[in-house]
């Protein structure tokens, strides 16, 4: 998506630029980036709370009777595990081995379920799940009805409280409500997020978002709560070592090699649900890791991994300076043999080879 | 924007200090904002001749990684050894502590074509 005259805005595209936001294309929307330093925001996260906007995600509402064989079709966790008032991460496999897109699943209501994907796929998502759609079931786009809020931290509860009256403090991880939230009813009310550092994601009618995100400010106040942009998202998602999709992940990639085996249930028939069980029972010949540089440097995506005699055996598909430690971290693909914790390969660094090392991820403990 | 009128300027947002045959390069304030938070000055070239338009090095932000272009030909003599430990200091003071190479400068007829401080403002459409 090169051309901005295609780009999206998000419903509240001028309360950033009035923040200091600078405004970058991102999937296909102009999104903030960052307020004032990557680092600070991260670190903001980390130790008090911060404010994401991350309206450009897309929400899709499925119901009715055929609602979840459907989306047991579609996706590789078990939905049917799922309880009125919990989420499960998951993702959309293909036909030939790789994803579609990952994704969250939210059971709503006894036959009603709403699924969040990334912005950069919402098109071919929609498309993808309508072609396996064969009953019928009533598929609703809200992408645009819906502005999402992630208030992550170790105060974020905090932040939140005195907004509502659901008690946040005995909601569970990967759990949610519909309640009111800043004098606006229902507002899907989400103990998740994409930052490790706990929190909450808050699903607000675009008619209202401004006004919520006007009252998260100034409850979090106290706590010295920032926007947050996407830059430090994506260190403290890389972080925690969650895949980006486009980058850890994409059409190309099995979610065994990924990591994502404990997203990917055979307990029940999905899309290409057969290969994946021999490819389960034979092993994967490339795997998903995490490592950390053991010399100065700092790990790109596509920057080729290499063993200790410089042949390739993997590509890098993240990597930053990580802000916690203070050293260049990334994951990328390597042939099963170096996939071990502790193993050594070396990172090629526009033409040095670099000595890193496999790590468990994630990289920082929660 | 800080631009000081006593440098000279590229259109790759660096910018050069000369002194007699020497110069002190850097990268512009716009540079260091464009590029958020920088975490690694790697440059390798030192003792190296290099000419104009070549590049001497690299700067590292958190989310991205940007070649440095030498704005005239000449020979690299020195790295600000601070900016090893500091590199946040490209960010804070991008015309003072900031510097990254001491040079000696091969053709001062090179400087000639270099932009002054109007001009680099309307370049990044200050």
């Amino acid at each position: 998506m090169t051309d901005s005259a295609q780009l999206k805005t998000i419903p509240l595209h001028d309360v950033h630029v009035r923040l200091g936001g600078k405004m970058v294309p991102f999937a296909g929307y102009v999104m903030p980036v960052r307020y004032s330093s990557d680092i600070e925001e991260h670190q903001t996260v980390r130790t008090g709370v911060g404010v994401f906007d991350v309206s450009h995600m897309g929400e899709f509402r499925l119901s009715g009777p055929g609602a979840l064989d459907l989306i047991q079709r579609v996706t590789s966790n078990d939905a049917s595990r799922l309880a009125i008032g919990k989420a499960q991460y998951s993702c959309l496999p293909n036909a030939s081995g790789g994803i579609v897109d990952d994704l969250l699943v939210y059971r709503l209501d006894e036959e009603e379920y709403m699924l969040v994907v990334n912005a950069s796929n919402i098109a071919k998502d929609w498309d993808w799940v309508m072609s396996h759609n064969r009953a019928g079931v009533a598929m609703e786009n809200i992408s645009d009805d819906l502005c999402l809020f992630a208030v992550q931290g170790p105060k974020a509860a905090q932040t939140l409280q005195p907004l509502t009256g659901v008690d946040l403090s005995k909601m569970e991880y990967y759990n949610f409500v519909q309640g009111e939230l800043a004098g606006v009813p229902r507002v899907i009310i989400s103990a998740t997020g994409y930052t490790g550092a706990g929190g909450f994601e808050l699903y607000v009618p675009s008619q209202n978002a401004e006004e919520v995100w006007n009252k998260i400010l100034e409850s979090g106040k106290k706590f010295e709560i920032k926007p947050i942009g996407l830059g430090a998202r994506d260190t403290l998602r890389l972080e925690m070592g969650f895949c980006l999709y486009g980058n850890d992940i994409d059409d190309t990639t099995s979610p065994l090699e990924a990591g994502l085996g404990w997203i990917t249930r055979f307990t029940k028939d999905f899309i290409n649900a057969g290969n994946l069980k021999a490819q389960r029972e034979n092993g994967v010949d490339r795997k998903l890791v995490g490592f950390v540089m053991a010399e100065r440097g700092i790990p790109r995506s596509h920057y080729g991994i290499q063993d200790a005699d410089g042949n390739r055996i993997g590509e890098v598909t993240s990597g930053t300076q990580s802000p916690s430690l203070g050293i260049g971290i990334g994951m990328g693909y390597v042939q099963k043999e170096f996939s071990a914790p502790d193993s050594i390969v070396y990172i090629d660094v526009r033409k040095k080879p670099l000595k890193a090392k496999v790590v468990k991820l994630p990289f920082v403990n929660k | 924007m800080n631009l000081p009128d006593d440098l000279r300027y590229t259109k790759d947002h660096e910018w050069i200090r000369v002194s007699g045959n020497e110069a002190y390069i850097g990268i512009t304030d716009f540079a260091q904002k464009e590029l958020g938070d920088i975490v690694y000055v790697d440059i390798n070239t030192v003792g190296e001749e290099i000419r104009q338009n070549e590049i001497f090095g690299t700067v590292e932000a958190v989310k991205t990684v940007s070649d440095l272009f030498i704005p005239v030909s000449g020979t690299i003599q020195e790295v600000n050894d601070l900016l090893n430990s500091q590199p946040e200091l490209v960010n804070t003071d991008p015309y003072g502590k900031g510097w990254m190479i001491r040079m000696t400068i091969a053709d001062p007829q090179e400087l000639e074509g270099l932009l002054s401080a109007n001009t680099y403002a309307a370049v990044i459409g200050g």
